[in-house]
């Protein structure tokens, strides 16, 4: 290890703080006691879908469509986790379906 | 006044939170359980990986607890191996967390009367809890702010015993796990559809999916989250007169 133990602990801290900064940030620039500003409700509002599209993107970010299995593990794997949810509406059965035809895909065909 | 009641006020202010907390730990339960199985097997990963590159189990047990943000603890225990930079440690930081931006400006209306919850709430705001937190509907007869602070306790919860137990036991983990890993993404798949159903317009969730997999495209796997950002944001900005008219007309 080339750092020192005080050296890794405030290393550690720094993570931590700036985690802690981009969650607290918005709480206290827009304080519960003070009406918040229409243009910040509105995107409170509009936000979470955009943010949930984006998550799921975030989580896709290394497939490679050009090399490997061409993303069509992955594509399956969604599109099973999808149908099955519009079919049965159960999230629990969506996400166990798609992530065990996921696993078999990766490790047994591709 | 004397009061006639066999029950104190401290009795019935305990057994009010009692008749509270079960139920909300009832109802939380459930939504937790696909992380249950990611965030023990990523955290079982995160551990194994600081074992690997030569760290004791209380790192990962240490690291999960306090920062609790998944990908960015992976990126910590490489900064913890480069020369000693803590300015670069919190810039790096808020640029892979700044998405937490948005989480946050999302939960200004639902965190709202939580109490004293609210701090850890906020603490614990990774991906998982903010998806769950911000689109289930919960039971009437259920605390909110309870409901919402199981979720994200139960969450840290697995993150740190995930951790624990990758750290401790490591190098003993033997069975084919490639591939778990898709549980993250289909628990955001599924939370992505469930909010279709419920909006009446979709062009927020086209615009975060669209626009994300558009800047995926242009500035690749480690740069794209703040430009696309920035995109959505600029994007909702523009579309708020036309949607806004939209709403007066419809009411």
């Amino acid at each position: 290890m080339t750092m020192t133990l005080t050296q890794q602990i405030i290393t550690i801290a720094m993570v931590v703080l700036g985690t802690m900064l981009t969650r607290f940030l918005p709480f206290i620039v827009f304080p519960s006691g003070k009406p918040t500003p229409k243009y910040v409700q509105y995107l409170g509002k509009m936000l979470p879908s955009a943010v949930i599209g984006l998550l799921i993107i975030y989580c896709l970010k290394d497939v490679s469509l050009q090399s490997g299995s061409h993303g069509i593990p992955e594509f399956i794997g969604v599109a099973v986790v999808a149908l099955l949810h519009v079919w049965k509406k159960m999230m629990l059965l969506s996400i166990a379906g798609g992530t065990i035809v996921y696993m078999m895909l990766i490790q047994l065909v591709f | 006044m004397l009061s006639l009641n066999k029950f104190s006020h401290q009795d019935v202010i305990y057994m009010k939170k009692r008749t509270q907390l079960i139920p909300a730990f009832r109802a939380a339960f459930p939504y937790t359980v696909p992380i249950l199985a990611g965030f023990l097997f990523l955290g079982i990963a995160y551990g194994i990986f600081m074992n690997s590159l030569g760290f004791s189990a209380i790192y990962p047990i240490l690291m999960s607890l306090t920062i609790f943000a998944g990908s960015m603890e992976f990126i910590a225990a490489n900064l913890l191996l480069v020369a000693f930079n803590p300015i670069n440690a919190l810039f790096l930081t808020l640029m892979v967390n700044a998405r937490h931006l948005f989480y946050g400006i999302s939960m200004l209306d639902k965190y709202r009367g939580t109490g004293k919850k609210k701090l850890y709430l906020i603490f614990g705001l990774c991906d998982e809890s903010f998806s769950i937190n911000c689109t289930v509907d919960v039971p009437k007869d259920v605390d909110k702010g309870w409901f919402m602070f199981f979720v994200t306790m139960l969450n840290h919860c697995y993150w740190v015993i995930g951790a624990a137990i990758g750290g401790i036991f490591g190098s003993f983990v033997k069975f084919n796990t490639e591939g778990l890993d898709f549980v993250m993404t289909a628990l955001f798949v599924v939370i992505f559809i469930e909010q279709w159903m419920k909006e009446k317009n979709h062009h927020s969730a086209l615009a975060g999916l669209g626009l994300s997999a558009v800047c995926l495209i242009i500035f690749g796997g480690s740069n794209f989250i703040i430009p696309a950002m920035f995109a959505i944001l600029g994007l909702l900005s523009l579309l708020r007169k036309p949607l806004e008219k939209v709403e007066v007309r419809t009411i």
